[in-house]
Order: C-alpha cells, then sequence, then structure tokens
C-alpha cells in the first residue's frame, strides 16, 4: 500500500512539473506582455520596453524554450517565481495570498465532502421519498446556479438582513475588517464573520454535486447482487447498505474526489472574487488581465501542487477502501 | 427484470432495431415510454423545450428589438411596456435576456453533449484495451486534470477573445470531458471481468463489438447524465467566464454577459440580476431533471432491487 501511495505521489510529482511547465509555454503564448507599452503618448522607447520585459524574463524575441529554461533554473536555484508587473516579486505575492484561499477552500471541501457523502447515501436509501426529493430538488436548484448568483444572491439577503437589524451583523466585503481595533478574539471573531457568507456559497455547491455523485453511486451498488446476498444470509437492510454498500459506493467516490477538486478550486476562485477577497483566484484573474505571465505561471503552480496533494489524498482513501490495490 | 432487459441481452441491438416486427417494443421506445412516465423527466424536456422555442420566438412576437433604445425609459422597472424593466440606457432587459439566452443555449446543446462523446469513447477504449493505450490516455487526462478547466479557459481567453464565440465553443468541449472518462475507464475496467463480457469474448467476438454492445449500454447511464448535464455546465461556464469578462464578448451577449452588467446594481435595481439569473437557473435546472429521469430510465439495474 505504501508502494502504491509512493508510485502515486511521484507520478503526481511529474504530472504537476509538466503541466507548470505546459502552463508557462501557454500563457507565453496566449499573454501579451508588451501590449500595455503599446499606444502611450508619449511612445515608450523600444529599449525601455526591452529592458522592462528582460527584468521580468518575458521577452517575446528570446525564444519560449530559452525563457522556460531560466525561469526554471531560478525556480530550483533561488526559488524565486520572478517578479510581476507590478514590480512585487511573484514567490512573496503567492506566500501573503496563499494563506487567505486555503482558509476558504480547506473548510469549503471538508464540509462539502462530509455533508454530501452523509445526504447522498441518505438519499439513495430513501430514494423517491419525501426526504430524498427534497434533497434531490435543492441540490438540482444549487448545481443550476451559478457560484456568483450564490454568491450576489446572498449579498443581498445580507443587506436586507442588515437593514432590517438596523447594525452591521454580517459583514461580507473583503477578508477582515481594515482598522478593526482589539484583541486577538475580536479579530478572530470578525474573520469568522466574513468568512461565513463565502464558506456558504463554497460549501453548497460542494454539498450539491458530492451528495448527488454519492446518491448515483449507491443507487448502483444497493442493486448489486452481493448486497442481495447480505440480506438474503440474514443481515438487516441498514446493516448491508452500510456495510457492504456505503463502503463500496466510497470507491468510485474517491477517484471523484480528486477529479472535482478542480470544481472547488474554481469555486473558491469565483467565491474570491465575488467578496473581493484578495487570495490566489482575484491573482489569476488579474494576472490574465495584466498580460503578467510570472503571476500567471505561479497561479498555475500553486494550483498544480493543490491538486497533487487533493490526487495523493484520494489516493489514500481509495486504498484504504479497496483492499485489491493493496496486493 | 434481468431476463426482460434488453442491455443485459448479447443479441446485439442494431439487429434487433433492423428486424423491428420480431421485437416490437424496440430498446429505444422502451426508454422513451419510461422516460415520458415520470413527472421529472416531463417537467425537465417541457421546460427546456419551452425555453429554447421562448429564446427563438420570444423576440420575434415583442414590440422592442435587441438594439432599440428607449429614450423616455431609463432604468424603469418591470411595466408593460417593458416586461422585464429597462436598463440605463432604455435598452429592454425581456428582450436583452432572451438575445443572451439564445447564445447560452446553443453554447450548452453543443457542448454538454460533446463533451460526454470524447468522454465515452475515450474512457471506453483506455479501460477496455487497457496496456499502454491505458497509461498513455490517463496520463494526458491527468495532466489536463492538474489545472482546472476554468483555469485554463481564462489563460486561453486571450485567444478566444480575439476570435468569436464558436472558439469558446471549442475551447468549452476540450476542457469539458476528462473527470467523465475517468469516471468511465474506471467503470470499465470492472465491467471488462464480468462474466458476459468475458464469455463474448472468448467466443471471439471484436473488441469495438464488446464495447458497443456491453460496455457503452452499461455506462450509459453516465454518459447520458453528463450529456444532459453538460448542456447545463457548460452554460454555466460560459456565464461565469462572462461574468468576469473572459468570455463571449460584445457585442455578442449571452446571458453572464448580461448578468455582468447588472450584478453591480443588483440591490438598487433588482430587475437587471433578478430576471437574467433566474432563467439561467431555470434552463439549467430543467437540463438536470432530464438528465437524471433518463438515468433512472436507462440504468438497467437502478431502482430495480427496492426493498
Amino acid at each position: 500500500m505504501i508502494g502504491f501511495i509512493a508510485r502515486r505521489l511521484v507520478n503526481y510529482l511529474f504530472l504537476s512539473a509538466i503541466a507548470t511547465m505546459l502552463g508557462y509555454v501557454l500563457v507565453s503564448m496566449t499573454l501579451q506582455p508588451a501590449a500595455r507599452f503599446l499606444g502611450k503618448n508619449p511612445p515608450v522607447p523600444q529599449s525601455s520596453i526591452d529592458a522592462a520585459l528582460d527584468k521580468m524574463g518575458v521577452n517575446p524575441s528570446v525564444p519560449i524554450l530559452q525563457r522556460l529554461w531560466e525561469w526554471a533554473t531560478q525556480l530550483v536555484t533561488t526559488g524565486s517565481l520572478g517578479v510581476s508587473t507590478r514590480g512585487t516579486q511573484v514567490t512573496a505575492d503567492i506566500i501573503e495570498r496563499s494563506g487567505t484561499s486555503l482558509r476558504l477552500l480547506i473548510i469549503g471541501t471538508i464540509l462539502g465532502a462530509v455533508i454530501g457523502v452523509a445526504l447522498g447515501v441518505w438519499g439513495a436509501v430513501r430514494q423517491y421519498r419525501a426526504s430524498d426529493q427534497v434533497i434531490t430538488y435543492a441540490s438540482f436548484t444549487i448545481l443550476a446556479t451559478p457560484v456568483f448568483v450564490i454568491g450576489v444572491v446572498l449579498m443581498i439577503l445580507a443587506t436586507s438582513l442588515n437593514q432590517a437589524v438596523g447594525t452591521n451583523v454580517i459583514n461580507f466585503t473583503g477578508e477582515y475588517t481594515a482598522g478593526l481595533q482589539g484583541g486577538f478574539w475580536t479579530q478572530f471573531g470578525d474573520r469568522a464573520m466574513h468568512l461565513l457568507l463565502p464558506t456558504i456559497t463554497l460549501t453548497v455547491g460542494a454539498v450539491a454535486s458530492y451528495s448527488r455523485y454519492q446518491r448515483s453511486a449507491m443507487l448502483d451498488v444497493m442493486s448489486a447482487d452481493y448486497i442481495r446476498t447480505a440480506r438474503s444470509k440474514g443481515r438487516t437492510r441498514g446493516s448491508a447498505i452500510i456495510r457492504h454498500g456505503v463502503r463500496v459506493a466510497l470507491i468510485p467516490m474517491s477517484t471523484f474526489f480528486a477529479y472535482s477538486f478542480g470544481l472547488i478550486l474554481t469555486g473558491a476562485s469565483v467565491t474570491e472574487n465575488v467578496f473581493s477577497w484578495h487570495g490566489m483566484g482575484e491573482y489569476l484573474l488579474t494576472s490574465v488581465s495584466n498580460a503578467d505571465i510570472n503571476a500567471a505561471t505561479g497561479t498555475i503552480l500553486f494550483t498544480s501542487i493543490l491538486v497533487l496533494i487533493a490526487g495523493t489524498l484520494s489516493d489514500v482513501i481509495y486504498a484504504a477502501l479497496d483492499p485489491r490495490v493493496r496486493v | 427484470m434481468a431476463l426482460t432487459d434488453p442491455s443485459t441481452l448479447t443479441v446485439g441491438e442494431p439487429d434487433t432495431m433492423r428486424n423491428a416486427p420480431r421485437r416490437p417494443q424496440s430498446r429505444g421506445r422502451t426508454i422513451l415510454r419510461k422516460v415520458l412516465a415520470t413527472k421529472r423527466a416531463r417537467i425537465g424536456g417541457g421546460v427546456l423545450l419551452f425555453i429554447i422555442l421562448w429564446a427563438f420566438l420570444g423576440p420575434l412576437l415583442y414590440p422592442w428589438s435587441f438594439t432599440d433604445q428607449d429614450g423616455l425609459a431609463f432604468s424603469q422597472p418591470p411595466s408593460p411596456s417593458h416586461w422585464f424593466g429597462t436598463n440605463n440606457i432604455g435598452q429592454d432587459v425581456y428582450v436583452q435576456t432572451l438575445v443572451g439566452l439564445q447564445k447560452s443555449l446553443v453554447i450548452g446543446l453543443i457542448v454538454g453533449p460533446a463533451a460526454a462523446i470524447i468522454a465515452g469513447l475515450v474512457g471506453a477504449i483506455a479501460g477496455y484495451v487497457g496496456g499502454v493505450w491505458d497509461k498513455v490516455i490517463v496520463w494526458v487526462i491527468d495532466l489536463l486534470l492538474v489545472i482546472p478547466g476554468f483555469f485554463l479557459l481564462v489563460l486561453l481567453s486571450p485567444v478566444f477573445k480575439s476570435l468569436s464565440w464558436l472558439a469558446l465553443v471549442v475551447f468549452l468541449a476540450i476542457f469539458g470531458w476528462m473527470v467523465l472518462a475517468r469516471v468511465i475507464r474506471g467503470q470499465t475496467m470492472s465491467l471488462r471481468e464480468r462474466e458476459y463480457v468475458k464469455a463474448a469474448r472468448f467466443m471471439g467476438v471484436p473488441g469495438f463489438t464488446i464495447v458497443r454492445r456491453h460496455i457503452i449500454p452499461n455506462v450509459a447511464s453516465l454518459l447520458i447524465i453528463d450529456a444532459t448535464l453538460g448542456i447545463g455546465a457548460a452554460i454555466l461556464s460560459e456565464t461565469t467566464l462572462s461574468f468576469f469578462g473572459f468570455g463571449v464578448q460584445a457585442p455578442d451577449v449571452s446571458l453572464g454577459t448580461l448578468l455582468a452588467a447588472g450584478a453591480s446594481a443588483a440591490v438598487t435595481r433588482p430587475w437587471l440580476f433578478v430576471f437574467p439569473a433566474g432563467i439561467l437557473v431555470i434552463t439549467v435546472l430543467a437540463s438536470s431533471l432530464l438528465g437524471d429521469s433518463l438515468r433512472d430510465a436507462i440504468d438497467p439495474t437502478s431502482g430495480a432491487n427496492r426493498d
């Protein structure tokens, strides 16, 4: 089992490295960092443009593979991801912003997975009963709603709640109240309150999607022969479903966890932007708008590391659930 | 159940289709009957059909056109002359919403099925053929999955922004099939070891025929759910990209660009946001309901063993 996990981890490391390098090439081909110097009045001299682009290592006159090589050697030797178009170090930017993103991501993923799986099993066991219908229609409606609409609707609701109460009960703009005075618990409470709406926005989507897949996997399992065998040898329905059903139904789910992680990442970055959090999601969108190759590649690297971690986690779950991979 | 279930018979479906008189109840008709029997499917399919007709016929039956500006009604709430109100330059929100809906629907109806077809073929081939092909395909899928599709689309947006919205359609399909292909591959690998597949193989049935006859029908539930859900998913991707300015570009409008324009005024002038958002949710919801009821009708095992 350790061997299986280790092999998968090496595979993921390799994939992440390749993906980041391909990402670098892709971004270098699509973004035009020189464009923002053009059309200026008075015109910017070519030598200044070249100097600025060379400083970032993104001069289009240098072949892409050579730039990639320089970028990669710089990353390996000094740990630097280069300079952004705003003149800051990308590595420092990412370290500063990742905490904001990870807080939202980790809470959203865990809450989403646990609640989602529980609701999915419940819905499958009680297929077509009232509770299943309610869960089904609620999750369909949530899955049919883009994350940014959920965010905006929650903001409208919070605004009307605040107006009804007369004070700012729920603060939702930004990650914390700027200039707030107070001790640790005041700060903590303030951040927790700011976290409320973004977390709800991210979690409801994850719950809806996990519960659908878990219900689907569970229904496939429940009509399988071994459940009938378990029933006929005298197990109660509940015991047969939990001991033989849920465990097997979680095997396809563990794969789905890894690959739905991208959806959660997307949801988190959309949520960050809607609630004006200065996280990695905002960093990605502004890097594309600013044609900032180094910042965009840094975001790709960050994302691929997160996907690597999520993939390895899902393999651990897979190996724990399915005895066949342990041989 | 198992005896009458057409998907477990080893008789090929195309033969039974061609010799319809011998089997009056064809698989397609059985499925259609089962689908139409569920309320959910009737609602989902009916609403989706209505929305498609409405999006394309609605603007023809309405006095205002997409380009008209009513100089006497700026930022007006819904009224008999402007059903969904007007925006700050006097454009009619109703007709804007329907024109945006047209674009979003066309994108969804192309991308959803296209992505599911790619996923089914790639996943079933990888799972059934195995060996080197499987390794290569899985590796490519994994590589494409390392960076979420939305991020890749954002990074690629400078490319399709300069082209037409059709480029966006192609990119949405290219980045929409990987997760399902992995799931299909997993299912196929376990199906490959089933007795009836082994029996077919030992009887000398060619690999492609086995995939078509035994693998695809058994993963069809997943494919059909995903083709139908894919319609909604593509619409969601498109609106999200457009919301942040990376998707459909002016002068084209989609529901996403309308929502982007309306979001900042959502609290003070809700009609700018609520109507497009509501229609978007209803459209995606209808496609999901249809997909789910198709699953219940097609999947030979679902719901067969309820106590």
